[in-house]
This record gives C-alpha cells, structure tokens and sequence, in this order.
C-alpha cells in the first residue's frame, strides 16, 4: 500500500519556525490545528459511513452468534457456534455458494469478453459511431428489474416470448408449421439469469475499455503499422498491454456489483431450479425462515468470502493508484 | 484519433491494393458494429414497442410486430381505466429517495475528497481504501440489523431510511470519483487563492467548484442512477406507503397474472428518467464509471 504522501512534512514546518526562532510551543500547537483542519471535511463522511455500514455489520457478527428465530421469540439465547455449524453444514447453502462462484465468473467473463470485441469496433471510425455506441449503453440504462422482467416475460416466455415467436416465424418461413418452442427458463435457468446479466453489464464493460482504448497514444499503433506490424501484433503487443489495467478494473467493479445481484434472480427465476445466488439465499433465511441467528451467520460467510476477493481487488487498485500517484 | 482517421483516409486516396483491402475490412467492421449495436437495443426496441400494443398484440406468436399502436399499456400504468393501483406515490418516492440522498452524498463526499485529494492528511491511502472496503461488503449481510433496528424505531416502510442507506451506499464511490477529479484542480490556484486570504468557503466556490463541476455532475448522475435502480433494501425495508418504483414494478406482476403491455409500459416509464440522463452524459458517464482512473 502507497504512503506516500504530497503533503508538505509538518517535521519540516517545525524545523522552519525553530530556526526562525519563534516559540515552539505555539508552533506546534498551529501545527496541530492545521492539521485538524485538514481532517475536518473528512470527518462526516466517515463518521458517517461507520456508522450506517460498519455498526450494521457488527450487529450481525453478534447475531450470527444467537439462537434467534422470530417465529419462536421465547426460544433466544447464545448459540455458540451452531449457526455456523448449519450454515456449513446446509447443503442449499453451499450449493447457492457454487451458485454465486458461477454466476459471477460466468457473467464477468462473458460481458468482458464482448465488451473487449466491442470496444475494439467502436475504437475506430465509421459511419453513425454514435448512434451504434448509443444503442449499446442502452441495456445499461434500463433499471435492472425492469430488464429482469422484460427478459422473464417479453422474451424467454415459452408461449408467447420474442424468442419463441421469431423461431415460430422463421420456421413459417420455411413452410413448417413445427417450430422448436424451448422453454428457456425451466431448460436452462441459470443460464437464463446469466443471459440477461451479459446482455446487462456487456455495454459497462465496453464503457470503460473504449474509454481505455481513446486514451492510448496513437503514434505507435501507427509507427508499429508502418513498420509492418499486423494487426494481430499491434493488438498482442500494443493495446493489451495498455488496456491491462482497464480491464482489471473493469473486472473489479464488475465482481462487486454482480456478486450482489438480487434483482434478475429474484425476477426471473426467483431463487429457484439452482439459481438461489448468496443474497437471494440471504433474504430468504430472512424473510421465509425468519431465521435471524443462522442469516446473520450468511452474510458474516458472505462477507468473509468478499474480503478474500477484495483483498485481491484491493491490491489491484492501489496498483492503479500508485501509477496515478507517480505519474 | 482524428490523426489517425485522417491518415488512413489519406492512405486510402491513396488506392494502393493493401490501402484498398484494409478500407473494405474496415467498412465490414463498422458493418459489424452496428449489427452488434442493433442486436443490443432489440430487447430494448422491443420492450418499447410492445408497450404500445394492446395486451392481445403484445402477447402473440409469432410477434405482431406490425400491428396497430395503442396507449392502453400506458393508461393502465397511470390508472386512467381505474381499479389500477395508482404509480405517483412509488415514483414520488422513488425520486424523493434518489435526488435526497444524492444530494447528502455530495454533502459528504465533495468535502470528503477535497481533504483526500489537495490537502492530502497523513495516510490518506487508507482512509481512501477503508471508504473503497465498503462498497466491497455485500449490502445484504448488513440487511437485517437495519432491519431490526427500523422495525423498534418505527422506521421500517418510511422513505428516509431509504435515503441514508443509499448514501452510504453511493457514499464510497463518490469519494473515490470525486478526489480523482479533485485532483485536476491546479495546487497554484489554491495556493494564490490562501495567500490573498481567501477562507475554506469562498476557496471552494470560487476555485474549486468550477474545475470540479463536471466531476460533480458525473458523481451525482452515477448516485441517482444507483439509487433510482435499487431493489433489494426497499423490497425489505419498505411496504405500503414508500415503496420505490422498482418494488412497485416487482409487485405489477404478481398481483392478477401478467398484463405485457402494461408491464412493458411501466418498466418503460421507470427507465425513462435514467435513461434521459445517461444519454444526455455518456461522457461523464465513462469517466465516472471508471472511478474518474480514465480521463
């Protein structure tokens, strides 16, 4: 972790009013108050954030301890670590583990891909770049439950879904009155919430790599075509190399949000044929066990799990911040 | 970039064989963008279009893609027909918990990242990590004791509880763009400005304020985005009186089978506001998203 630091040395300030012969005593204690109000529009946002995300996040360390369901409100008391025990031991619970590994992987893999290829199209000049660049933010800007929705219902609908209905009109136009008619959601669940979570983050995922690509000198793509460089090469050597850094972050903020996901499980399938992901598993221990003890144990998991990825993304970004700092 | 279209315009006037292979790959591959661009928008186009369709059009097979416009979805959306449950209040409230609280995460982060970024404190790097940390925490492991405490303070289903989680949770991210774009503020400036004694205040509006407006408004437009999409603590945490626009579009379904149009019409006029502003800031909307590491 960088501490460096582009604030002038208080040591150095000191220094200064000693030679200069002032009292040091009251040097110090402007020092001091300086100091202080450089921190001080710091203050609210971080009193602020302990206090509505980090105690929220203790009361449910301690929880997670509790035998506390609200369905037997006599039943409380210390739990040790059973909760834990069951949250382990529940094979929903691992399986909505695997859920969330997949789903996330899948779905940050597959948007990176695509909006790696996209990016790459829209990187160079042609007619209407706007207009294509325009239509492609759009899935990103359609509110994720109504895009959950519109997926469930406008076209993975087996009997009346846009993608049943075009196969129906393409087999009609072959003379066949026996088109295929898949029903995507009970066939393919999961792949069905990845499905409209690609098409989702897909456009996020170009965003910021186009973004990444403009910022790229152009004289040595061009000197690197002059010297004969294919474009394969150029792309091998030249844009990946630059673009590493994008697509990391790109990655990381990706996981963060996608790993949360709520709205198209909840929607399309709502939790169910194995597409339960961790926080729709969370909400349910909640909200149709009323298991408070064993939900709190979820999420502690859930957040121990995060750390280990954060840790990792973390790293990843202060590697961004350390150029920017240099730089 | 423009030098670069011109070059290879100019090499294409040009007509060498080579030259003349490269523009036709290129016109395929602008080819190829906007078939990828309209393959994206379809589901979008579609959604737009079957709102406009009455219910017996919007759900047939094969698709009735030509059959007649109608605003049926949409008065039912507004409950002009009547028996519908009326949409102002969840998009009242919608806006109320999303303009409200992106206007506190400013509050907080401007001054925030004006300390991380010109008036760097001591180890500035982890405070800027404790602020990124959060935002790596699942929401949903914090779900419950909010929930418990809301339920004994009698704050559960009010649309003010709403507007502090949504700070908190825009909160580290807008600290992080903020100081980026904070940063481009010039230290002479501000130097100039402290020794014609100009205090914190007038520092801020008069120096700061102007570099950094374009940082403000990606920040604002990115925490209203989130706020305005958000599901699943207004699922819990709200009910009857504050429920969101989202919670209000997750219940048209399940109370009396599924109406298409309506629901296309509902999910349109939702996305309306979000989508207006993105278009209108895709700019800023990149550099924004990229945590304002892109510029």
């Amino acid at each position: 972790m960088p501490t460096r630091t582009t604030e002038p040395a208080p040591a150095a300030d000191a220094a200064v009013a000693l030679r200069a012969g002032g009292p040091d005593a009251r040097a110090r204690r402007t020092e001091r108050a300086k100091n202080w109000a450089r921190r001080a529009p710091l203050l609210p946002a971080l009193v602020f954030l302990v206090l509505v995300t980090q105690l929220p996040f203790l009361a449910t360390v301690v929880i997670s301890f509790t035998r506390w369901n609200a369905l037997a409100p006599d039943n409380r008391g210390f739990a040790a670590l059973d909760n834990y025990r069951a949250v382990f031991t529940d094979p929903a619970m691992r399986a909505s583990v695997g859920t969330t590994v997949l789903l996330t992987v899948t779905v940050v893999l597959v948007s990176l891909l695509l909006g790696l290829g996209l990016a790459l199209l829209l990187d160079r000049g042609f007619r209407g770049r706007g207009i294509v660049r325009t239509l492609l933010i759009t899935p990103f800007l359609i509110v994720p439950v109504a895009s959950a929705l519109l997926w469930k219902h406008a076209l993975y609908n087996a009997s009346y879904g846009l993608l049943n209905g075009s196969l129906t009109w393409i087999w009609r136009l072959f003379g066949s009155d026996d088109p295929p008619q898949p029903d995507w959601m009970t066939d393919s669940p999961l792949a069905a919430v990845e499905m409209s979570l690609i098409w989702q983050w897909t456009p996020f995922m170009m965003l910021i790599l186009l973004a990444g690509l403009q910022s790229r000198a152009s004289d040595a793509v061009e000197a690197a075509r002059m010297d004969g460089a294919s474009a394969f090469d150029i792309f091998r050597y030249l844009t990946l190399p630059h673009l590493r850094r994008y697509l990391e972050l790109a990655a990381l903020l990706g996981t963060v949000y996608v790993v949360q996901n709520f709205d198209a499980v909840f929607t399309i399938t709502s939790g169910g044929l194995g597409t339960a992901n961790l926080p729709y598993t969370i909400y349910q221990t909640v909200y149709q066990s009323h298991d408070y003890g064993r939900a709190s144990a979820q999420g502690v998991v859930v957040v121990l799990c995060s750390l280990l990825v954060a840790t990792f993304a973390l790293r990843t970004v202060s590697s961004l911040l350390r150029e920017e700092v240099t730089s | 970039m423009t030098t670069l279209t011109t070059l290879s315009a100019a090499r294409g006037r040009a007509g060498s064989p080579a030259a003349r292979r490269r523009r036709r790959t290129g016109s395929l591959l602008g080819l190829a963008a906007w078939l990828c661009g309209i393959a994206f928008f379809l589901p979008v186009a579609w959604m737009v279009l079957t709102s406009f369709h009455s219910e017996t059009d919007a759900a047939t097979n094969p698709p009735s893609v030509g059959a007649g416009l109608s605003l049926h979805g949409y008065r039912e959306f507004f409950g002009a027909t009547g028996g519908g449950v009326s949409p102002w209040p969840p998009l009242i409230n919608s806006l109320t918990a999303s303009v409200v609280s992106t206007l506190l995460v400013l509050l907080l982060a401007v001054p925030a990242a004006y300390a991380l970024a010109i008036k760097p404190v001591r180890k500035w790097s982890d405070v800027l990590f404790f602020f990124l940390s959060t935002k790596m925490l699942p929401l949903v492991a914090g779900l419950l004791p909010v929930y418990l405490v809301a339920q004994n303070t009698g704050m559960l289903d009010s649309i003010w509880l709403l507007v502090l989680l949504y700070t908190s949770m825009n909160l580290p991210i807008a600290v992080w763009m903020m100081r980026s774009f904070l940063a481009e503020v010039p230290v002479e400036m501000l130097e100039a400005a402290s020794i014609d004694g100009a205090g914190l205040a007038t520092t801020l509006t008069r120096i700061v304020a102007p570099v950094a407006m374009p940082g403000i408004a990606a920040t604002a437009l990115i925490s209203f985005i989130f706020s305005w999409n958000e599901l699943l603590f207004a699922r819990v945490l709200t009910g009857v009186v504050a429920g969101t626009s989202p919670v209000f579009l997750t219940g048209l379904v399940t109370s009396q089978g599924l109406f298409l149009a309506k629901v296309c019409a509902a999910a349109t006029v939702i996305s309306l506001p979000v989508l207006i502003a993105g278009f209108a800031a895709q700019d800023k909307l990149v550099q924004g998203l990229s945590l304002g590491a892109v510029k």
